[in-house]
């Protein structure tokens, strides 16, 4: 291609020329079998010694009106080549990728060095029970698990001999003068501690473990986890304990479930309720679960006993305030079905695993 | 308590359907546990009059009976001995149900078809009696169900009463609270006490414990022994009481109706025919009804008869000595009030909780005790023929006044969000027997409850209706949720655990003396429960080690041996110098079990103590504690094997755990440390420090020294030769052999050196590296560098 035969050529020959260059060229870039024979192919139709190239150097022997019409043919022909040059480039890229053999891997092998473990259902629960508290503006207290009988009762306005005390079957423990010492039966006298350590305002819960003198078996236990709640500040009223558990419930539960509460008894609040849910199975229809009743019963709640702000020096005329607890442990049975409570105990890994 | 309609009807004209009317109770507080409808299992049965009793031909115990009922005639084939021609009776027709689903069909007894069966009390599901045909009174329309004629088309609402509210122990007191409810009448007929008379009969009534039995009605009259009539022995069948005698069935039912125990005695057998209320000796023995004899207390209190011999725990139990019989010619009705407290220890003391007890716990009315019995009385008169004796004894001394209680309608509205009137407050409360004038509301003394205006308040709550308070949130601006630090610590300590394989469980924080012993040194300071219920829960853990082994052992012995198990909580000790509570310890352990699972890609190998360090340099790392150490054990750990533990320490070598292999089979590695103190070492701060853009150098150095050499203080020793430069230095080889000499070790470091601004030269890392080996060969004389 050497010998400049487009040297002279009129302008309709330099057209036919370009034409005929890039049949050819995609005659090659067809008949080229592989990565090498194409990029010999690339160099000859479209490198720098290409005829195209020299038809381009030949415009300048034609006449200026038609220089336009050759150097379209050009264009055209080199725009052609290039995108067949791209095509034929892939599939011979792919087919030589499909040739090269390989060792195939089993991925299904398991994961090396795998270790995962597993967080208690129960603290799953107890995180997301703080978590939508603390969403709400409250934050977390704690108190000992061995108490005196002053913060579990005397405090809680459970004067010695109550009958109310008969409702919660005590462990005590030998320290101290007899009956003096326990283990605390409800994590209400976190309540009392925090009154008794900080002024109002109280925005509170206090998750823990409580105790009672019980068997282990598939209903009860003499350990078990509950969460109280307090708030004291002025101007709280049974209208704001009621919107605060409602609240709560929709939080965990969604907000088609309704929250219900009945007229109750505590001796550290009052006016008491009784709180509970609709059916978060059956959504209120009747079912094993809630026993028919289309409702679940969650915990206590009620104002804080005008009784047991006094014991703690705080006036119930400048400020009134709330209280709630309730399982957490039931709450685990209900929303993972953990139909037996020595689960929550033993440590089988076979029940860890599961959450 | 179990509530029957048909009773709670006789005083208020309720026609509500059954589940409003527990809809009602339990927006009352009053709460409903179950709904019986006693007549719900049988159907079909109507009533049916007797016209003829035949022989059977081929039978002597069987008989023929022809029965009309209304609007036909069939023949039955019955075994009964007690029927006759004229009889009213149950008739159970072919397609009739009997409880237990049990469907009567025509069959053919000894060759005579029956066309149904008549039904003695047991095949209604009544009771136990199947001695014969149930007799239906003569005027019991023909044809009608005989659900309507037994009461059985009575409903029973089964109510959870709490400890507050004696009055809801009585039908009139629930009738009261829904009349109130619903806006119905209420009436309860009032009966007017006997005068009070000092001797009744014969018969005198001497308190000495007066604060205990503030009150004592007595009434004496002669009587009739007997049944009762069918239709008390139904109400008190249906409450749950078992009918005894007319005597004794009246006073349980007055108790139902008014919340008012009652006690008859065999005037006869008592000695000196009168009562003398007193306290028991220490050790005073007597026998019960129930024939269990009981040792007393001076706490407990006595009925005694005049000469002093007990007769009954007061409120509690009668005694067997004087109790009612089918020879009781004469009773002596006591209705007294006892003092709550006093009857609740006694009862919780002894074991003994009975229906009286349960109302005199709660705080009965002790005003109610003289028309009680008087109602008594004339229950007395209808079904036992009672003659009273002329006048009723009431020891009273200091009556019982209606406490006047202050209430602000502000206060009220404060409380419960609500914006009620004076008048609104007022007229809540009058239907509960509370009456408000000029802001003093005046309670009934059948609710010892309302003693504080805060009670009045739940009142007007519980009157106006939970579901109608508007729901609300506290909308206070200082209201800011969070977790405290050490609270994120916590979680971020689970967390690391998690992700480093192990398993959360929750042990028994109760534990056996056995348990400790395995953990020989934790007998000391251990804290112990008074009153456990089982050996086996006796001791406040010391630790989270012994329940971490017993579930590895559960697991195992479930075919499970390879376990990564982690616990965070509460352990106990003695308490600190002074205190009285003991001291707890937010206590974070962790134990690894078994072989580590390395197949398929190397050969599992059993579990090392190393294999336990790793989730506790992730949480150091992660808590970012500046000076943590594993260190050599301080103490003596007698639960983990020797020369395979070794103490955590922070800061200035404060201890705040342990590590080790355990002394159990099969093996286990643990560690177990206080969380709260880790959480409170010095902390690093996370701060920015620039990144070396420089290339780094890197050398490999092994030294053979003596095994008392730990390989920490060696890594230490080297790092410090140059802080500024030395990026890293890592152990990578650890290596005994015969060949190194007796009680050597090669530890093999590789040290990476960078600047933080140029490239080092040969000769400087040459010069690092001679100041590594001389530092190494001057902190432990005898250290060889490996060639």
């Amino acid at each position: 291609m050497s010998e400049r035969r487009e040297a002279g050529m009129s302008a309709a020959e330099l057209v036919a020329r370009a034409e005929a260059i890039k049949a050819e060229g995609l005659d090659a870039l067809q008949a080229a079998d592989g990565l090498n024979a194409l990029a010999d192919v690339e160099r000859r139709f479209l490198g720098k010694a290409s005829p195209l190239n020299e038809i381009r150097e030949a415009i300048k022997t034609v006449d200026g009106s038609e220089r336009a019409a050759v150097g379209k043919a050009v264009s055209a022909a080199r725009a052609a080549l290039e995108a067949a040059h791209e095509e034929r480039r892939e599939q011979l890229a792919a087919a030589a990728a499909d040739a090269i053999p390989r060792e195939v891997v089993d991925l299904t092998l398991p994961p090396r060095d795998y270790t995962r473990g597993h967080l208690h259902p129960v603290t799953r629960i107890w995180r997301e029970l703080e978590d939508v508290f603390v969403g709400l503006g409250y934050k977390v207290a704690e108190g000992p698990e061995v108490e005196l009988d002053w913060y579990n009762f005397e405090a809680l306005n459970f004067p010695p001999g109550h009958p109310a005390r008969a409702m919660q079957d005590t462990l005590y423990v030998k320290l101290g003068e007899a009956e003096q010492v326990l283990l605390r039966t409800h994590t209400s006298p976190v309540q009392v501690r925090v009154m008794e350590s900080q002024p109002p305002p109280i925005y509170i819960v206090a998750p823990g473990r409580v105790y009672r003198r019980d068997t282990l078996d598939a209903r009860h236990s003499p350990v078990f986890h509950q969460i109280e709640g307090l708030v004291v500040d002025r101007g709280i009223t049974l209208g704001d304990l009621l919107g605060t558990i409602e609240a709560f419930i929709h939080a965990l539960f969604g907000h088609d479930i309704q929250a219900r509460f009945l007229p109750s008894f505590f001796p550290f609040t009052e006016p008491s309720v009784e709180f509970g849910m609709s059916c978060v199975f059956c959504r209120g229809g009747g079912c094993t679960v809630c026993s028919k009743t289309g409702w679940i019963e969650l915990g206590g709640a009620g104002m804080v006993d005008p009784n047991v702000f006094t014991a703690v020096g705080i006036d119930p005329e400048e400020y009134t305030g709330f209280a709630f607890g309730f399982g957490i442990d039931r709450l685990v049975q209900l929303l993972y079905g953990v139909d037996h409570v020595k689960n929550i105990w033993d440590g089988d890994v076979r029940f860890a695993h599961q959450f | 308590m179990r509530a029957l309609l048909s009773w709670i009807r006789e005083f208020t004209p309720i026609e509500a359907a059954p589940a409003d009317i527990a809809d009602a109770l339990n927006q009352l507080g009053l709460e409903v546990e179950a709904i019986d409808e006693p007549g719900r299992d049988i159907n079909g049965v109507i009533v049916a009059r007797i016209l003829d009793v035949l022989p059977h031909p081929d039978a002597d115990r069987i008989r023929l009976a022809d029965v009309e009922f209304g609007d036909g005639e069939l023949r039955v084939v019955c075994g009964a001995p007690n029927i006759e021609p004229g009889m009213v009776v149950p008739f159970a027709r072919v397609g009739a149900v009997l409880p237990g689903d049990f469907k009567i069909e025509r069959r053919k007894i000894r060759g005579i078809v029956s066309e149904g069966m008549l039904c003695s009390a047991r095949e209604l599901g009544l009771g136990d009696d199947h001695s014969g045909i149930v007799a239906l009174p003569p005027n019991t329309p023909l044809g009608s169900d005989v659900r309507e004629a037994l009461g059985l088309d009575d409903v029973v609402f089964e109510l959870a009463i709490t400890p507050d509210r004696p009055d809801a122990m009585g039908i009139t007191g629930i009738a009261r609270e829904l009349a109130a409810h619903f806006a119905l009448p209420f009436t309860v007929e009032e009966h007017e006490p006997a005068p009070v008379v000092d001797v009744s009969g014969d018969s005198r009534v001497v308190v000495e414990a007066t604060d205990r039995c503030p009150r004592f009605v007595g009434l004496v009259a002669t009587v009739t022994m007997g049944e009762s009539p069918a239709w008390m022995q139904r109400r008190l069948t249906l409450a749950g009481m078992r009918p005894i005698s007319n005597v004794v069935d009246v006073t349980n039912y007055v108790m139902l109706e008014r919340c008012r125990p009652l006690h008859a005695f065999d005037l006869g057998r008592l000695a000196g025919r009168g009562i003398v209320v007193r306290l028991a000796r220490d050790g005073e023995k007597m026998t019960t009804l129930d024939d269990v004899e009981r040792t007393l207390t001076p706490e407990d209190l006595l009925i005694c008869d005049a000469e002093r011999s007990p007769q009954a725990i007061a409120g509690i139990m009668g005694g067997a000595a004087a109790e009612v019989s089918n020879a009781t010619t004469e009773i002596l009705l006591e209705s007294a009030y006892f003092e709550p407290f006093g009857i609740a220890k006694t009862a919780k003391r002894l074991g003994l909780r009975s229906e009286a007890s349960a109302r005199f716990e709660r705080g009965i009315d002790p005003n109610g005790a003289g028309t009680g019995a008087a109602r008594a009385m004339e229950l007395f008169e209808q079904v036992a023929a009672a003659v009273p004796a002329a006048g009723a004894i009431d020891v009273y001394p200091q009556p019982t006044e209606r406490p006047r209680i202050t209430i602000r309608t502000a206060r009220v509205n404060q409380l419960l969000g609500t914006a009620l009137t004076d008048s609104q407050v007022a007229d809540e409360l009058r239907p509960l027997g509370v009456d408000v004038v000029d802001g003093v509301a005046t309670a009934p003394t059948f609710r010892p409850d309302l003693e504080r205006e805060i009670d009045l308040v739940e009142e007007v709550a519980r009157r106006v209706g939970l579901s109608n308070i508007t729901r609300t949130i506290p909308a206070s601006p200082e209201k800011i949720g969070g977790l405290t630090p050490q609270q994120r610590d916590r979680r971020t300590a689970s967390d690391v655990l998690v992700g480093a394989g192990y398993d959360e469980v929750f042990t028994l924080p109760l534990l056996a003396q056995a348990d400790l012993v395995a953990h020989g040194d934790l007998t000391t300071g251990i804290v112990e429960v008074a009153n456990p219920l089982r050996a086996e829960e006796s001791i406040l853990r010391p630790s989270l080690l012994p329940g971490l082994v017993r579930a590895a052992a559960h697991n195992a012995a479930h075919g499970l041996p390879d376990v990564a198990l982690f616990e965070q909580g509460t352990v106990f000790g003695a308490p600190a110098e002074g205190d009285t509570l003991p001291r707890e310890v937010h206590a974070l352990g962790a134990l690894r079990a078994g072989s580590v699972r390395r197949a398929p890609y190397e050969p599992d190998r059993g579990v090392s103590v190393h294999d336990a360090a790793a989730p506790l340099w992730a949480l150091i790392d992660e808590l970012r504690v500046a000076a943590f150490e594993i260190g050599p054990a301080t103490a003596s750990h007698v639960g983990f094997r020797r020369g395979c533990v070794a103490a955590l320490t922070i800061d200035n070598g404060t201890v705040v755990g342990v590590i080790g292999e355990l002394d159990t089979t099969p093996a286990a590695c643990a560690f177990e440390l206080d969380l709260d103190a880790l959480c409170a070492a010095t902390r690093l701060d996370r701060t920015f420090a620039p990144v070396s853009r420089f290339p780094a150098s890197t050398i490999d150095l092994a030294f053979v020294v003596h095994t008392d050499v730990l390989a920490a203080e060696l890594q230490s020793v080297l790092r410090a030769t140059a802080p500024n430069l030395i990026e890293e230095v890592r152990l990578f080889d650890v290596f005994r052999s015969g060949t190194l000499g007796a009680h050597k070790v090669s530890l093999a470091f590789s040290m990476r050196f960078r600047a933080p601004d140029r490239t080092l030269t040969d000769d400087e890392v040459g010069r690092l590296r001679k100041q590594a080996i001389d530092a190494a060969m001057h902190a432990f004389p005898g250290a060889e560098l490996r060639g």
